[in-house]
């Protein structure tokens, strides 16, 4: 999976670097998944925060509505973030 | 309470966000009146209380914790089901109480909002108030009501504080229809999450005009502990650390307790014994009952201490880092990461890890972990370990420091481990095959533990052990006793009076060690004796005769029944244990009827190998009929461990020959 530029306005949340705060412009795909964030208030307009990484990578970890968020790097792939 | 003078009971449900305190508000009002059992067909928990009014009192119902009513899950079905009267055996609710978390507000609210489209009356009961406002965050709470149309009420499960609120809303609202606070429209083009946006949308707005944040220093505490707890490198070793902890302490305080268990229930066996005439009742009753649901009860106090660290863990939040921990490396093979505890608990007794599986959402993972929660060596392996080690194997070194026993045990948990992963490889990618669910987890701030859920928690989880798997243990430690017992043997009838006091006959047993004992004849010409005989053939290619397949059919029952079984084969006595010199010689000195050696250290190796692998305890296989709901499930279990072990076995015993080890 190619990543997205960072010279580029938007990015997704896969690939936000650790600190870094960005807003959702979009939750792409129809799965479980998304459903999922979406619910749990990952939607365009909200802003997050990328806190960390577990060991080895993955999951990481967010802060979003005020609370704490993990989930894995390929459902991060999903949301489409810019600054 | 003026509407309801015809109604018999209120019913009301409870619904929230996991961690909101749901539960402990639960347990607050209902006290120790509640009862917990599964929805029929299938493993959703069902929790119902007794919630006691002005007057009369309201039938309380747990929903399970839920992010969302858009029925995706069977907790969510159910949760449906129950809020529209649809649930079978469980009465439409008259209200609901919605649990809304002030410190997580925005998305706790998501599903009030959803709850309001159902039209049953709803009261939001407010918790973690006193979090909230020690963060200096500021709510105006009269006008977060009426822009939700809702009563809300702040509660504090500790102190009681809200609990007269919540009774006198309740009479205010139930009857009256409830309504949806805000319009539903959106944008077309957002097709179906168009009432996902707009529910958000109405929230913020609401958040937005009720209350005022204080410039978001809240979750610094939680992130400064988690800077430790989750780090990239320590917080694994951290973790590997608390494991141990928490396994050497239940170790280490349940041993106690489970000897005393033990002597206890021997000596009210003996105690039957001496008190009422000998024959075949009493037999029934010390022999088989209480030998039987005795050796089960025995595990209580592990599974108790197991359930009370669960708790604690789970509580302080702590549970949700170590899955976060270790999902990477539970995923590679196919499992949750919220599989771990299970797993590592399994080590102990599988029994409170199989219970354990209840907090993996998805039915494919947690049946994964159920399946393979056996093959970690758990602690009635010890004994048959110990024994056979040492038998054929004391004494010895391997290179020059360490000892041969050591290094075997190692090698048999890391056979179990090796196996088990394989097997949830395999299991993931055929019969339960299924796309990942979702990783997605909230990481709850880090909380003190509320005494009483810990507590109640811990007594409602060890009950049901004692109730469930009890009755099926009974019902099983009857049927292998008269396995034993049944058909009776001439000799034994007349010796019946010396047996009477087998324990104390020990000494006189062992002196005449070359006649055959009564029990030794006994069980020679028992069911299970033929048994054993019948199954000969089928475990010859293992290198066992039919006394060691007496042994292996009475230890399907539990493990460490072998080591009392075998003791009886071999004349020495009841109530021998792994360590006992004289069994061990037995062992070593066993010789068939044409004169050839029984036991050699390939032999025992073999035995070990089989342990590892097979399915061998009832209490186990009551709890995962149980907790699959499923007996499918539970005769496959014991199935292809039964085979994987018959196989091992076999490839161990006839390469070993071949190799020469023999």
């Amino acid at each position: 999976m190619l990543s997205t530029p960072m010279d580029s306005e938007s990015t997704t949340l896969r690939d936000l670097p650790v600190g870094t705060s960005a807003r959702v412009t979009a939750v792409n795909g129809n799965s479980r998944i998304t459903r999922r964030l979406m619910e749990m208030g990952v939607i365009p307009g909200v802003s997050v925060e990328v806190i960390k990484t577990a060991p080895f990578g993955d999951p990481i970890e967010i802060r979003v509505r005020g609370y704490s968020l993990a989930m894995r790097k390929n459902e991060a792939d999903s949301i489409e973030v810019s600054f | 309470m003026k509407h309801n003078g015809h109604k018999s009971q209120l019913t009301i449900a409870l619904a929230g966000n996991p961690n909101a305190g749901k539960t402990t508000l639960f347990n607050s009002l209902t006290g120790l009146k509640q009862k917990v059992a599964n929805y029929p067909g299938v493993t959703v928990e069902r929790k119902q209380g007794t919630w006691k009014l002005e007057s009369g009192q309201a039938n309380l119902i747990d929903l399970p914790g839920l992010y969302s009513l858009d029925a995706t899950s069977m907790d969510e079905q159910i949760a449906r089901d129950v809020i529209t009267g649809e649930q079978v055996g469980v009465p439409k609710p008259d209200a609901v109480i919605a649990v809304v978390d002030a410190t997580n507000l925005e998305r706790n609210l998501y599903l009030v909002t959803q709850i309001f489209e159902f039209g049953i009356p709803v009261i939001v009961a407010l918790t973690m108030i006193d979090a909230f406002e020690k963060q200096k965050h500021e709510i105006d709470i009269a006008k977060l009501s009426a822009l939700l149309k809702v009563p809300v009420v702040a509660v504090n499960a500790k102190t009681g504080r809200g609990r007269n609120e919540l009774l006198k809303q309740l009479g205010d609202v139930v009857g009256k229809p409830q309504s949806v606070p805000f319009e539903m429209n959106g944008n077309v083009e957002d097709g179906q999450n168009a009432k996902i946006f707009a529910r958000y949308k109405f929230i913020s707005e609401v958040v937005q005009e009720s209350v005022k944040h204080n410039d978001r220093k809240e979750h610094r505490l939680s992130e400064k502990i988690d800077r430790v707890l989750t780090h990239k490198f320590f917080g694994l070793i951290i973790l590997v650390g608390v494991l141990l902890l928490v396994f050497q302490t239940i170790f280490s305080w349940a041993s106690l307790p489970m000897d005393l268990l033990d002597k206890g229930f021997g000596a009210f066996g003996d105690l039957v014994r001496a008190e009422m005439p000998p024959g075949i009742l009493t037999d029934l009753l010390v022999d088989g009952i209480i030998a039987g649901v005795g050796g089960v009860l025995v595990f209580l106090p592990q599974i108790l201490l197991l359930f009370l660290f669960i708790s604690i863990l789970e509580d302080t939040g702590y549970l949700s880092r170590a899955a976060f921990l270790l999902d990477k490396l539970m995923s590679r093979v196919g499992l949750h990461g919220k599989a771990f505890l299970p797993l590592m608990s399994s080590f102990a007794c599988a029994i409170p890890g199989i219970m354990a599986t209840r907090t993996i959402e998805s039915r494919r993972d947690r049946f994964a972990t159920i399946m393979i929660a056996p093959l970690m060596s758990c602690s009635a392996r010890l004994p048959v370990y110990t024994l056979m080690i040492a038998a054929f194997f004391a004494g010895r070194t391997v290179f020059g420091f360490l000892s041969l026993g050591a290094v075997l045990m190692l090698a048999m948990y890391s056979l179990g481990i090796i196996v088990a992963i394989a097997v949830a490889f395999v299991l993931k990618r055929t019969l339960l095959k299924a796309p990942p669910p979702p990783f997605v987890m909230e990481l709850p701030p880090y909380r003190l533990p509320n005494v009483r859920t810990v507590l109640q928690n811990m007594f409602t989880r060890g009950w049901l052990f004692v109730k469930r798997a009890g009755t099926v243990i009974l019902a099983i430690s009857i049927i292998l006793w008269a396995l034993t017992y049944f058909p009776r043997t001439a000799v034994n009838e007349q010796s019946v009076p010396s047996t009477a006091t087998a324990n104390s006959e020990v000494r006189s047993v062992e002196a005449q060690a070359d006649a055959p004992s009564p029990e030794s004849e006994q069980l020679k010409h028992s069911f299970a004796g033929m048994l054993g005989h019948a199954i000969e053939p089928v475990i010859r290619p293992l290198g066992f005769d039919w006394k060691i397949g007496v042994a292996l059919i009475a230890s399907f029952a539990a493990r460490e029944v072998l080591v009392s079984t075998l003791s009886i084969i071999y004349n020495v006595g009841k109530d021998q244990d792994a360590q006992s010199q004289s069994l061990i010689s037995a062992i070593r000195d066993a010789r068939s009827e044409d004169g050839t050696v029984t036991w050699t250290p390939l032999t025992a190796v073999t035995l070990m190998v089989f342990f590892v692998l097979a399915m061998q305890c009832m209490s186990t296989v009551a709890v995962v009929r149980r907790e699959t709901n499923s007996w499918r499930w539970t005769l496959f279990m014991i199935g292809y461990m039964t085979s994987l072990a018959w196989i091992a076995s076999f490839i161990t015993f006839q390469g070993g020959r071949l190799l020469g080890f023999a």
